[in-house]
């Protein structure tokens, strides 16, 4: 009996069309981006955050050497 | 770009505590719920203020031995930073209370020393901008800077952990040990810490050479 219905299945999944199954799943996402509450998006806004900060740091810093080189000579 | 290495060393630290912590496993504890990763941002806030308040007063002990008008620039400017990040530690602190404690400003004893020690802080600057002679000011500067340090010590190292505070770590059980501080989270949070200490360290260089700068034109 089991066996029977296990077969009945197998014959409808092959029946059915892949498109039909994939359209069951949903179209394809960035689905792990969204994952675990959308937390990546808050790490990826905090990281841009810090990037920014960083390279403003950086370059105020090379600004300062260069005027430290001219008053130097 | 002077010293690049530990400057770079600082970004990474501090960009590896926001990424692991907000993805790292942390405890399930009551109340806090997932506020508790605010330990990476907040707390490091008042390491690195402790670390920049330090360096001031070893600073302003150097120019009281000897003046140079470098070594009391840099009395300054860490006193400067140290204020920037204990503000930064008192806002975030304030956020999280209000969200946890259920009110943005509670009487604990934590609260109101590091209230104290802001005034005492934001004096010394006010005495400073009060002296035109760069020798004199230094001097003044210099002695009330001791007694700014000593009483920072006093007011969020003693006096609240001899009565009882809602911070752990204080009221009678002092020490990391008690902590929520698991073995998971404790690699994040040093890292945070010294990142954090790495760029205070970083402001304070850029400011002094900018006004060493401005003082050689």
């Amino acid at each position: 009996m089991k066996n029977k219905i296990n077969y009945l299945l197998l014959s409808l999944l092959m029946a059915t069309p892949m498109g039909l199954i994939a359209q069951e799943a949903g179209p394809e996402m960035a689905d792990t981006f969204r994952a675990e509450g959308k937390i990546y998006v808050v790490v990826g806004v905090l990281l841009i955050i810090f990037a920014g900060i960083a390279t403003y740091l950086i370059r105020l810093d090379r600004k300062i050497s260069k005027l430290e080189k001219v008053n130097n000579k | 770009m002077k010293g690049i290495w530990w400057k770079v060393l600082g970004i990474i630290l501090v960009a590896y505590s926001i990424i692991m912590g907000l993805l790292g496993e942390v405890p399930r504890l009551d109340i806090l719920n997932e506020t508790i990763r605010v330990l990476y941002y907040h707390v490091p806030m008042w390491f690195s203020m402790i670390a920049m308040m330090l360096l001031s007063v070893i600073f302003s002990i150097l120019t009281l031995g000897n003046y140079s008008f470098n070594r009391d620039l840099w009395a300054y400017e860490f006193a400067r930073t140290g204020f920037l990040l204990s503000s930064l530690g008192l806002l975030t602190g304030m956020f999280w209370a209000q969200f946890t404690w259920g009110s943005f400003w509670t009487n604990d004893p934590k609260l109101n020393g590091t209230a104290v020690t802001m005034l005492i802080y934001l004096a010394y600057f006010v005495l400073r901008g009060s002296v035109e002679d760069p020798q004199k000011k230094a001097r003044l500067a210099g002695v009330y800077n001791i007694f700014a340090f000593v009483m920072m010590i006093v007011f969020i190292g003693i006096l609240p952990r001899l009565t009882d505070s809602l911070h752990p770590g204080n009221g009678g059980n002092p020490g990391f040990n008690q902590y929520d501080l698991n073995s998971d989270m404790r690699p994040i949070f040093y890292a945070a810490v010294v990142g954090w200490i790495l760029i205070g360290l970083w402001i304070s260089q850029l400011r002094s050479r900018f006004i060493k700068l401005s003082h050689e034109e």
